[in-house]
């Protein structure tokens, strides 16, 4: 019965994003106030039902209720709760339930925290969003009913894949989504405006803590994604230039460039037709992520049992949203041209720059996703493109991008001083330089050079941030009172880029460690043997079979490690055997330390008494998440700006206020 | 400068045209035995599920007359439920014996499942290693194949039965493959 | 600066980052992508010698062996691995130091990745076996097709390329 109140909320959430798309539209044209005033309703009752129909998909999920084809698909009735519940997303057609669940959350989020934007463009905005809802509903229902119900039904159900039986997974998919879904909006913000042609620099205002939340959550997404796949695959590795991993690392790359253009619309009021594009084309990105992972053209870790004819109607919704979106764009971005001028040794040229790296970086790694699939196509053979290509070609964009983000936010807006800019960076230079000698120095080797440019230009971005910070505030220049006030006083957006930038730094700084001094140890161990690592010792205290999990059976080796002699950790990597999936996975143990980390991974018998072992020493892998932490956190930061928050000001009343000197 | 703003449309649309020719030219795996059609079934020798019955091979779907139907399934294949009771229906109303191979599967669990569900089969062999399935081609279970009184594939279903897929996609071919 | 010149500007930088990126990408495509083979290809048709390729196929039965898990070079047991990968038609030996993926199994697909040494033994430093009951990778699927396992009617054309 719950099941089938699910179906039905769902297809009165498809009739009312139905009205939702039509009406509001055809009001704010013809100037019909009810039509347009509908929108504000319609937008959380889509959302109110698409709750309903998750909530009974999740109800499904935790009472075991194997009388659903999906439940019984992918879950067990011996399955911790948590992954009972994570179970819901886990699969193609529960995940794409939450996927249109996050959509109606940002609609309802437009129609409750809009109320400073004009009646009928926000009309507009939740018309081109319900059109993605009508899109998506519909591919729910017509192909991928997540409410089947089987009968008889089975006594238990199939189970989830153990990968996917994990913390870091469980909560992936929500962040990921939460992002893709989420520059939804400025997608729509962007085709109401090509609607009304008018991009001003309140536009800009308004689609900047929408772009902001997007891009934090998928930042966050794709580092918890990362992170899973470093401590559960059991590789030591955290990307793998994956098509899957791409295809949330495109629109992510692209969705970076739109929050700097969207300043430059904001502050200058240039780069209008540009920004459009870009937010055009991030939705467009995260399109294609979702038609890549379901539709079956790639195959990879992450797929989902993939079926053609789904394919087929994601890719016709591709078409309509991102071509009519695109054609929409050719007609009337002529109309938004022009803008103020400035010289090309500026803020606005220094984000200029940041744009093109970005976007070709985005174009670079699109190539390399797809290369195969166009190789297939034509029938040249079968082939990969993998790490060596991105590395050859994403890197090479990326040095001179980090370069120029230490610049960047240095230089004035219109007409920038180079000299000036540079010479507020000498700090910057002095430890670049001195980190670099300090590495080549302690770590001479093979690929020292290249890892101590790579580490220069970490330092090289911290300190950078850190003097963007200090000139902020006059620190040394004023008392410490002064600058602490200045500090405080500083707009949260403002500090919010510097904590970004100096998340790239730390991040940087990890990649670079983590890569270029990793120590590796592969070989056949008995207990009571010893090995060293980097600086520890591990010792193999022994291996027991037969440990009992809630769902699985295990093989586990007990290393005692030390360091200088004395005891630190006891770690206990497991190879686990899912009782129900029958399927065994790699369970890593992980010492983690600011300093790196020690990964042991246990492997098979021998049959002479011995275990394969693998262990890693990966030196300052934590960085990366650090890192990344720290950039979504800066992004949550400068979406709690005091401008951005409710009531940002109407668009005559930022007529004047654009024309004030701006920070940023 | 219009150029420029019709050329993300325009790159779009050769991309969009590329990836519609990928999908509908398909070379995916489940869409290739297409060859197969046609072709006799390839040559395989199975044993019984059950102890004391007899097995199936290539040879048993050569011999007699009449359209045989072919069914790939597992006890742990949760789609397989979907169409067991379609399969019963169809083997109780006469419509064409149904030869079930149980791929990878413990011979206990599938037994249960035969039990608890019904068994339309008229005869069950099990490729416990899923070599056989390799040969016919298989990609996912559940999977059916029509085999014509000459011992030829006529028709691949992948995925379940419904009675849907029965009436409108299967019983037209067993009808033309009987002639 | 007029709006001209900064229209220039923008198209030249724009076309210089589409250049330096198109050298990239070339460049990379010269020297960094993988080709998939089959057991068939490397006994029949001579794939190139230093050439680094994915060998698809299935891990045939009762190949997999350690290798000298006793000969031990300063104290260390190295953790090498043998076994061979066939497409149903010819087979190719492969050697493996490391942790083999958790779904490798006899009878199963499997793609390696590495070089094929001078003594014809395929010299794998990456082994993945992404695939479940029901799930066959998919190069795998196209190696025993082209084997003729799939009754498919001969070899295509296959290969290509460099």
């Amino acid at each position: 019965m719950i099941a089938e109140i699910g179906l039905y909320a769902l297809v009165l959430a498809l009739v009312v994003s139905l009205v939702q798309a039509t009406l509001p539209l055809i009001g704010a044209a013809r100037r019909i106030p009810e039509w347009v005033a509908l929108a504000a309703w319609t937008a959380p009752a889509q959302l109110v039902f698409i709750a309903v129909a998750f909530g009974a998909l999740t109800y499904a999920y935790v009472v075991s209720d194997f009388s659903l084809l999906n439940v019984a698909a992918n879950s067990h009735s011996a399955k911790p709760m948590i992954y009972k519940v994570s179970g819901v997303w886990g699969n193609h057609e529960g995940s794409l339930v939450l996927w249109v669940l996050i959509l109606a959350l940002f609609g309802a989020a437009v129609a409750g925290f809009g109320s400073n934007l004009p009646v009928a463009f926000r009309a507009r905005v939740l018309a081109v969003q319900a059109w993605i809802a009508v899109g998506f509903l519909a591919f729910i229902l017509f192909t991928s009913n997540p409410f089947l119900r089987l009968d008889p039904p089975p006594a238990d159900g199939r189970g989830l894949n153990p990968l996917l039986q994990d913390i870091g997974l469980a909560l992936h998919p929500p962040f990921l989504y939460l992002g893709y879904v989420g520059f939804s909006i400025t997608f729509s913000f962007a085709i109401a405006a090509l609607i009304e042609g008018k991009v001003d620099a309140a536009w800009a205002r308004w689609v900047r803590p929408w772009t902001l939340a997007a891009w934090s959550f998928l930042t966050l997404g794709i580092a918890l994604g990362s992170w899973w796949a470093y401590y559960e695959l059991g590789w030591g590795g955290w990307w793998y230039w994956d098509p899957v991993e791409n295809s949330s690392f495109m629109p992510w790359l692209v969705g970076t460039a739109l929050l700097h253009s969207a300043v430059v619309v904001e502050k200058r009021d240039a780069l209008k037709t540009w920004t459009v594009l870009l937010a055009i084309i991030t939705f467009a990105f995260s399109l294609l992520g979702t038609f890549l992972v379901r539709s079956g053209v790639l195959t990879s870790v992450h797929a989902f049992a993939t079926d053609p004819a789904r394919g087929i109607f994601i890719l016709g919704l591709i078409v309509v949203y991102v071509g009519g979106a695109l054609f929409l764009y050719a007609a009337r971005a002529q109309a938004l041209a022009g803008g103020g001028l400035f010289a090309p040794i500026s803020r606005e040229g220094a984000l200029v720059l940041n744009n093109l790296l970005l976007t070709t970086a985005a174009a670079t790694v699109l190539l390399g996703t797809l290369y195969p699939l166009f190789v297939d196509l034509f029938e040249l053979g079968k082939i990969s493109v993998g790490p060596p290509y991105f590395n050859a070609t994403f890197v090479p964009l990326m040095i001179p991008m980090l370069v120029a983000l230490g610049i960047g936010p240095m230089l004035a807006w219109k007409r920038g001083d180079l000299g000036g800019a540079l010479a507020r960076l000498t700090a910057a230079f002095a430890a670049a330089a001195a980190v670099a000698l300090a590495t080549l120095a302690l770590a001479w080797g093979t690929g020292a050079v290249l890892a101590a440019l790579a580490m220069a230009l970490a330092a090289w971005l911290v300190v950078g941030a850190l003097s963007e910070l200090a000139e902020r505030t006059r620190l040394f220049r004023a008392g410490a009172g002064e600058s602490w006030r200045r500090l405080k006083g500083l707009p949260r957006s403002a500090l919010g880029m510097t904590l970004a930038h100096l998340g790239v730094g730390i991040l940087v700084a990890g990649m670079t460690g983590s890569l270029a001094w990793t120590a590796e140890d592969i070989r056949v161990m008995r207990p009571g043997e010893r090995v060293a690592v980097a600086d520890y010792d591990l010792e193999l205290l022994g291996v027991r079979e037969g440990v009992m999990g809630p769902n699985y059976r295990a093989t586990r080796a007990g290393f005692a490690v030390s360091r200088a002699g004395a005891p630190v950790a006891v770690l206990e990597p497991e190879k686990r055997f899912y009782l129900v999936e029958e399927r065994p996975t790699t369970e890593a143990a992980i010492l983690t330390t600011w300093r790196g980390d020690l990964y042991a991974v246990i492997g098979d018998p021998d049959g002479k008494g011995g275990w394969v072992v693998r262990l890693y020493y990966k030196p300052m892998i934590l960085w990366i998440w650090a890192g990344a932490a720290l950039m979504a956190l800066a992004g949550a930061l400068s979406l709690s700006d005091r401008r951005l928050r409710v009531g940002a000001p109407t668009r005559a009343r930022r007529r004047r206020g654009a024309e004030a000197p701006a920070r940023a | 400068m219009r150029v420029a703003l019709v050329l993300p449309a325009a790159l779009f649309g050769v991309l969009a045209l590329a990836f519609a020719a990928f999908m509908i030219l398909g070379r995916d795996p489940r869409l290739l035995p297409s060859t197969m059609i046609d072709q006799p079934v390839p040559a395989f020798t199975l044993p019984a599920l059950r102890t004391g019955e007899p097995g199936l091979a290539s040879a048993d779907l050569n011999a007699g007359a009449g359209v045989k139907l072919v069914n790939f399934f597992a006890s742990w294949c949760v789609p397989c439920r979907v169409e067991q009771p379609v399969l019963m229906r169809f083997a109780r109303e006469g419509g064409a014996p149904i030869f079930g191979i149980n791929y990878k599967d413990k011979p206990e669990d599938a037994i249960k499942w035969l039990k608890e569900l019904g068994d339309p089969f008229a005869r069950v062999a099990a490729d416990r290693d899923g070599r056989a399935a390799i040969d016919w081609g298989v990609y996912g279970i559940p999977e059916t194949f029509v085999i014509d009184p000459a011992g030829r594939i006529r028709y691949r279903h992948a995925g379940p039965i419904t009675q849907d897929v029965l009436e409108r996609n299967l019983m037209p071919v067993i009808k033309e493959a009987a002639k | 600066m007029t709006r001209k010149r900064r229209r220039l500007t923008l198209a030249l930088l724009a076309l210089s980052a589409l250049a330096v990126a198109t050298a990239l990408v070339l460049n990379a495509f010269q020297d960094s992508i993988v080709f998939f083979r089959s057991p068939s290809d490397v006994v029949e048709r001579k794939v190139p010698a230093a050439s680094r390729f994915r060998l698809g196929g299935l891990v045939e039965e009762g190949s997999v062996r350690r290798l000298d898990g006793e000969a031990t070079t300063g104290g260390r047991r190295s953790a090498a691995v043998a076994f061979r990968v066939t497409d149903l038609k010819h087979s190719v030996e492969v050697r493996f130091t490391g942790i083999l993926p958790d779904l490798f199994r006899e009878g199963q697909g499997v793609v390696a990745e590495g070089r094929l040494g001078g003594d014809g033994v395929f010299e794998a430093t990456e082994v993945l076996a992404k695939h479940d009951e029901t799930y066959m990778p998919p190069e795998v699927a196209d190696a025993l097709k082209r084997a003729g396992r799939w009754q498919e009617e001969g070899p295509k054309s296959q290969g290509g390329g460099k």
